[in-house]
């Protein structure tokens, strides 16, 4: 393998135990980091001045079903505007327990973006302030980006929900009750 | 003002503005809580034109991607397609040839005026600068017209292959481009004058959903939007792909991050755009518009029905797709919105192990909530208008 780029020997060197790899290619500088303490890891890369990795770029996730062990990978690509450098950053993340820290205390564009992992692979992060699906709706069934999940599975209509405060118009729906009474058998 | 005037008491009120809204162009949802007309807070909520791009990307090969990426942002199609070809060139390790790159450079600028004069003209038109709008879709339609003459196609291209490009560019190219550039700058100066010191329109935008150069890095925005608040950071200018480095364009940029800076900084990158598009037509080398190599190009018909390489290179190709060594890559480009990033993940067959799109407006339309909270109901529209959301970009 090629001589590690400056920044990867300085990253090895500040966070000797975090790191469980390293490697580059195609020029891309990638570090796979230990999943525990991930928020300070990551507060590393944004405050301390020789890395500055300031802007998250993206966060996703790939899931190596039975390809690797363990078996999700959170991605995070940092930027370096100061530098003008990219750093991606991956996670192991294992199927019994799919949990990562949150990085919204250090980016607020953290929020949408975990949210969507969260929403396409199931991987939960600790510390999010609204958790919640964002592409889906609430009462979807699984997770769509997930190897396991069938291409051509269809899901059933949900019911419409009741939304608090929601202007009912109490004489068309009572004129629908009637029909449908009327409509049904035996009615 | 009346001394002895009351406050009248105002209860709060949710109001769900959308999913179809005929002031939001785009299909999306903001459950508000108003009070009075003043914005407390906004809950967005995307995803009503999810189509699962990502899964779909992992059952095609890796050329059959291509169509699908037209559909990500739908008002500069050839700027995705340039992006996915030139992310799965990075992972195979090849570069195109020097026309084919002029090419690319040519076409994305292209769907970049059509972006911007999109994104503008319908935000002037929705404050009701109905003029300024339809100049700005006139000037469109003339950018339209000459991708139509080059793709086949106005809105789904598919223009952009791995390795090159579909085919060269037609005869009278240049010209063309020369007649309808004349007619934009035109329209462009008239819409200076209609709406840069109209009043109306300078009060529904300056100032309007202005964000800090902290805040706007910290939810991680691109594009015109980050420009805006005087952050000079242009993927073709920190890190230049293709030919940009050897083009002469300058990166506009803003102070107060506002809407109108927003609106000035994509109205000058028209100007540059199109100078891009001139100084880059000047350069273009003659010479073939893909690489020659069989296992990524498809042969010409003629060999695939005169031979027998021809003939199994064209079915190994279709069949399996081509062979991409394994690994993972990021490559961005400067989308119409921001840095539109491809992270790509092989696992050595002929069908993408992953594909993730780093969609800017997604992420502009995360810190939307953050640009209108305190404000007024009526400032949504220009705010969102100036996100330039694109529901296929967003959503996926």
């Amino acid at each position: 393998m090629a001589e590690d780029s400056p920044t990867l020997q300085y990253l090895k060197e500040r966070l000797a135990d975090g790191i469980l790899d390293t490697h580059a290619f195609r020029g891309d500088q990638t570090i796979v980091v230990r999943r525990e303490r991930l928020c300070e890891t990551f507060r590393t890369f944004r405050d301390d001045p020789k890395l500055a990795f300031n802007f998250l770029t993206d966060i996703t996730a790939v899931d190596y079903l039975g390809k690797r062990e363990p078996r999700f990978e959170v991605v995070y690509h940092l930027y370096s505007m100061p530098r003008g450098e990219r750093l991606r950053v991956k996670v192991p993340v294992p199927e019994a327990d799919p949990v990562v820290d949150s990085l919204t205390p250090l980016w607020k564009g953290a929020n949408w973006l975990e949210r969507e992992v969260w929403d396409m692979f199931g991987i939960r992060f600790l510390g999010h302030p609204d958790l919640r699906r964002i592409l889906l709706y609430e009462e979807f069934q699984g997770h769509p980006l997930r190897k396991d999940y069938p291409v051509n599975l269809w899901q059933p209509l949900v019911p419409e929900r009741e939304v608090a405060g929601t202007f009912v118009d109490e004489r068309s729906r009572n004129k629908l009750t009637r029909l449908k009474q009327k409509l049904a058998p035996g009615g | 003002m009346n001394p002895e005037r009351v406050d009248l008491p105002i209860e709060t009120m949710d109001l769900q503005m959308g999913p179809s809204h005929p002031a939001t162009h785009g299909t999306i949802k903001f459950n508000l809580k108003l009070e009075g007309e003043k914005v407390l807070d906004c809950d967005v909520e995307v995803g009503y034109l999810h189509r699962g791009f990502a899964k779909s990307c992992e059952q095609a090969t890796w050329t059959q991607v291509i169509p699908y990426t037209d559909r990500l942002n739908y008002a500069s199609p050839v700027i995705n397609n340039v992006g996915y070809a030139l992310a799965v060139e990075k992972l195979i390790g090849v570069e195109t040839t020097p026309r084919c790159q002029f090419i690319r450079v040519i076409m994305s600028e292209l769907a970049r005026i059509f972006d911007h004069l999109t994104c503008c003209g319908m935000t002037a038109s929705e404050l009701g600068a109905i003029t300024a709008g339809f100049y700005m879709i006139e000037g469109r339609e003339l950018i339209m017209r000459i991708v139509e003459t080059v793709t086949g196609a106005r809105l789904t291209v598919t223009y952009v292959r791995i390795g090159g490009v579909k085919h060269d560019l037609p005869f009278g190219f240049a010209e063309q481009v020369e007649r309808a550039f004349r007619i934009v700058r035109k329209l462009l100066s008239d819409c200076d004058r209609l709406l840069s010191r109209n009043r109306i329109f300078l009060d529904r935008m300056a100032g309007i959903g202005a964000i800090s150069r902290e805040t706007a890095i910290a939810y991680g925005l691109t594009g015109p939007i980050l420009r805006s608040t005087g952050v000079n950071y242009d993927v073709r200018k920190a890190h230049p792909y293709l030919v940009y480095d050897q083009l002469d364009f300058e990166i506009p940029l803003g102070t107060k991050g506002d809407d109108y800076d927003r609106f000035v900084v994509r109205i000058q990158e028209l100007e540059q755009s199109m100078r891009i598009v001139e100084q880059a037509l000047k350069k273009i080398p003659p010479g073939p518009v893909t690489i020659e190599d069989p296992s990524i190009v498809l042969p010409e018909k003629e060999r695939v029905y005169g031979s027998i390489e021809g003939l199994m290179n064209h079915f190994k190709i279709i069949i399996e797709g081509i062979k991409v060594p394994p690994g993972e890559v990021y490559f961005a480009v400067e989308g119409g919105n921001g840095e539109l990033g491809f992270y790509l993940v092989s696992d050595g067959g002929g069908r993408p192990y992953r594909v993730r799109v780093r969609p800017p407006c997604f992420i502009a339309m995360s810190a939307f909530s953050e640009m209108i909270k305190g404000r007024m109901l009526a400032d949504i529209i220009p705010t969102f208008g100036m996100i330039n959301m694109i529901g296929g970009e967003c959503d996926r």
